[in-house]
């Protein structure tokens, strides 16, 4: 299980950045996607992937073996309506970009580099 | 602690929250949103004074938020370095807001741009002020998602193609620090930085914290413009209205070195010799590939864009040497930065007011027609370079005496070079600007002379003054800011300090 999850934000992580530094607007938005998916993944995963019973215990039985960590759960829940707010903010800029520029390649965007 | 003090650290938060508030429901009335802006930019000030001045006399605020104890809780941290932050973004809001009432478009006030500017300061605030990683990375987003909105408002092509390589970037650079958060949520249990700072200290094997010193490194990098990860700045920063250019210029790559500074003293100490000399490496680079940037460009704000990030490198360089003489160095560096850098940018939206250009081909003969504006010009330009006696020159002067005590004469060397070059940019705005006789098709273009030019754009000059006026206190009378900045570097450099006022303080 800890394999597969390893593997599974690997790749994301990996296929992200790769359609990252591709020049097409829409590759764009997919990659930053993607990461936004990763590093809320691998944030999941730090809390423990057991499957058991909601950590609800009495102080007395101080046992949390086998129960996974909530906090990073919490955490993801506050990622992943950034992300979401930052990736929605992404998809109407390019939009907009496209609309203005008449372009969907990347490297067409210099004339603010041009010296 | 005593809950007569809680308010000191929420105060300057709330101020700007109900303001934001209020600009919402007066939505459709810019006008009303302006004097909003203006009065809760004076408000800002005013309880950054108040929080500095109880942080000076009683030492470190703390506030656990919903009183939950403090390795739990949320906590905000008002310690002297966080409240100098604080002070000087009061200062640059209010120095902004006042420069933006006459410089920005209506059309722009109309979509929303005081709210907008208010959420922005607010994640600034909150950036300086919290004491907890995981809430360290939302004031962080919310500081960017407004910026992202300053920096595209109005929708001009060059906007739009800057701001695709900002938000692209910096949502790059807050994945990475979440990653970093999460690795050492893994490996310490804790999000709290004064507990982090000693579960890092004790925890048996710090080459897995390497891990997360790296992920942070890499975001805080992003964000504060450090080489080689600075490229989003000079292609963003030129393209909004000036008063959003000062505004970002002033305080968010700060607020990046702000972070760099915080976690460098406070959590990733374990391994100086490594870690710091990465920095000071890091920091050399910067300023250097960022004053050669400036060198070559021909466009006033572009110039200006680029010396942001020869400036940061010094600022690092103080964290990288990490003696008490250098992070006091880098204190005042980064105050005095802040004031110079905005009121430079204030000042090149003056002149293209007056000639309708930032190309440094098109301008000329300011000196003839506004010697006032050019004295402004001079003072600030100068103090940049490090030209005695003003403040950019004590800066430097301590961070170089800094370098030299600590053996590392490299990096000072580099970091006169820099200087020397900086000048040297400097004059080239100077001489093609200010001094030259108007070229042939400016010529006759001013619109104003000196009275009209007052008359009509009697705010973005008094915003520009005040800012002129700070940067001579500093540079007349260095003596007060050095001694804090020396106190505030003694602060820094020991933990326990902040680790008592955080952890000790729980059961109010």
């Amino acid at each position: 299980m800890n394999l597969l999850i390893a593997l599974i934000v690997g790749i994301l992580f990996s296929a992200s950045l790769f359609l990252m530094l591709q020049k097409s607007f829409f590759k764009l938005i997919i990659g930053v996607i993607l990461f936004g998916y990763a590093t809320i993944f691998f944030l999941f995963t730090v809390g423990g992937t057991t499957k058991n019973a909601p950590p609800l215990i009495s102080p007395q039985e101080a046992s949390v073996e086998g129960l996974a960590d909530p906090l990073p759960q919490a955490l993801t829940l506050t990622a992943i309506v950034i992300s979401i707010g930052v990736q929605l903010f992404v998809i109407v800029l390019l939009k907009k970009v496209y609309e203005e520029v008449g372009t969907e390649d990347l490297d067409d965007l210099n004339t603010t580099d041009r010296i | 602690m005593s809950d007569i003090l809680t308010p000191f650290i929420l105060l300057p938060l709330w101020v700007l929250l109900i303001a934001f508030i209020f600009c919402i429901l007066f939505w459709k009335y810019a006008k009303v949103q302006a004097v909003i802006a203006l009065t809760s930019a004076a408000g800002y000030l005013l309880s950054a004074v108040w929080l500095f001045l109880a942080v000076y006399q009683d030492g470190i605020q703390v506030v656990q938020i919903g009183n939950w104890p403090a390795p739990y809780g949320i906590t905000l941290v008002a310690d002297l370095f966080a409240s100098i932050m604080v002070l000087i973004s009061a200062v640059i809001a209010f120095a902004i807001i006042l420069y933006s009432l006459q410089d920005i478009s209506a059309e722009r006030k109309r979509n929303g741009f005081y709210p907008v500017l208010l959420v922005m300061v607010f994640g600034v605030c909150g950036s300086f002020l919290t004491g907890d990683v995981f809430n360290l990375y939302v004031w962080f987003e919310v500081m960017l998602v407004a910026s992202f909105v300053l920096i595209v408002l109005g929708n001009r092509q060059g906007q739009l193609e800057g701001s695709v390589k900002y938000v692209t970037l910096s949502f790059i650079s807050s994945g990475f620090l979440l990653t970093g958060i999460a690795i050492l949520y893994k490996l310490t249990g804790t999000l709290n930085m004064a507990d982090l700072s000693e579960a890092i200290a004790q925890h048996p094997d710090p080459e897995l914290i390497n891990l997360a010193t790296v992920f942070f490194l890499v975001g805080f990098g992003i964000k504060a413009a450090l080489f080689p990860f600075f490229s989003w700045l000079p292609a963003s920063y030129p393209t909004p209205p000036i008063s959003v250019v000062g505004l970002m210029a002033g305080l968010l790559t700060k607020v990046g070195v702000y972070a760099l500074m915080r976690f460098f003293t406070l959590l990733f100490t374990y391994d100086l010799p490594s870690t710091h000399s990465l920095l000071l490496v890091l920091a050399g680079l910067t300023m250097f590939f960022g004053v050669l940037g400036a060198l070559a460009q021909r466009d006033f704000k572009k110039i200006l864009s680029f010396h942001i990030v020869s400036q940061i490198g010094y600022m690092i360089m103080g964290l990288a040497l990490f003696t008490p003489l250098a992070i006091a160095g880098s204190i005042f560096y980064i105050v005095h930065h802040i004031l110079v850098k905005t009121n430079l940018f204030l000042i090149s939206g003056i002149v293209k007011v007056t000639q309708g250009h930032y190309l440094l081909s098109k301008l000329g003969g300011v000196y003839d027609r506004y010697p006032y504006l050019t004295l402004l010009f001079a003072i600030s330009a100068f103090s940049l370079a490090g030209i005695p006696p003003l403040s950019g020159f004590w800066g430097k002067f301590i961070l170089a005496k800094a370098g030299l005590e600590a053996n590392r004469y490299f990096i000072v060397a580099v970091s006169l070079l820099v200087g020397l070059l900086t000048l040297f940019s400097m004059s080239k705005i100077w001489v093609s600007v200010f001094w030259s006789s108007a070229p042939g098709e400016a010529k006759g273009e001013f619109k104003y002379d000196s009275r009209t030019l007052f008359k009509s754009h009697y705010l973005l000059i008094l915003s520009s003054v005040f800012l002129t006026l700070c940067t001579l206190v500093l540079s007349f009378y260095p003596e007060a800011l050095i001694a804090l900045s020396k106190r505030t570097a003694e602060q820094l450099l020991d933990p326990q300090i902040y680790i008592d006022a955080v952890l000790n303080n729980n059961n109010n």
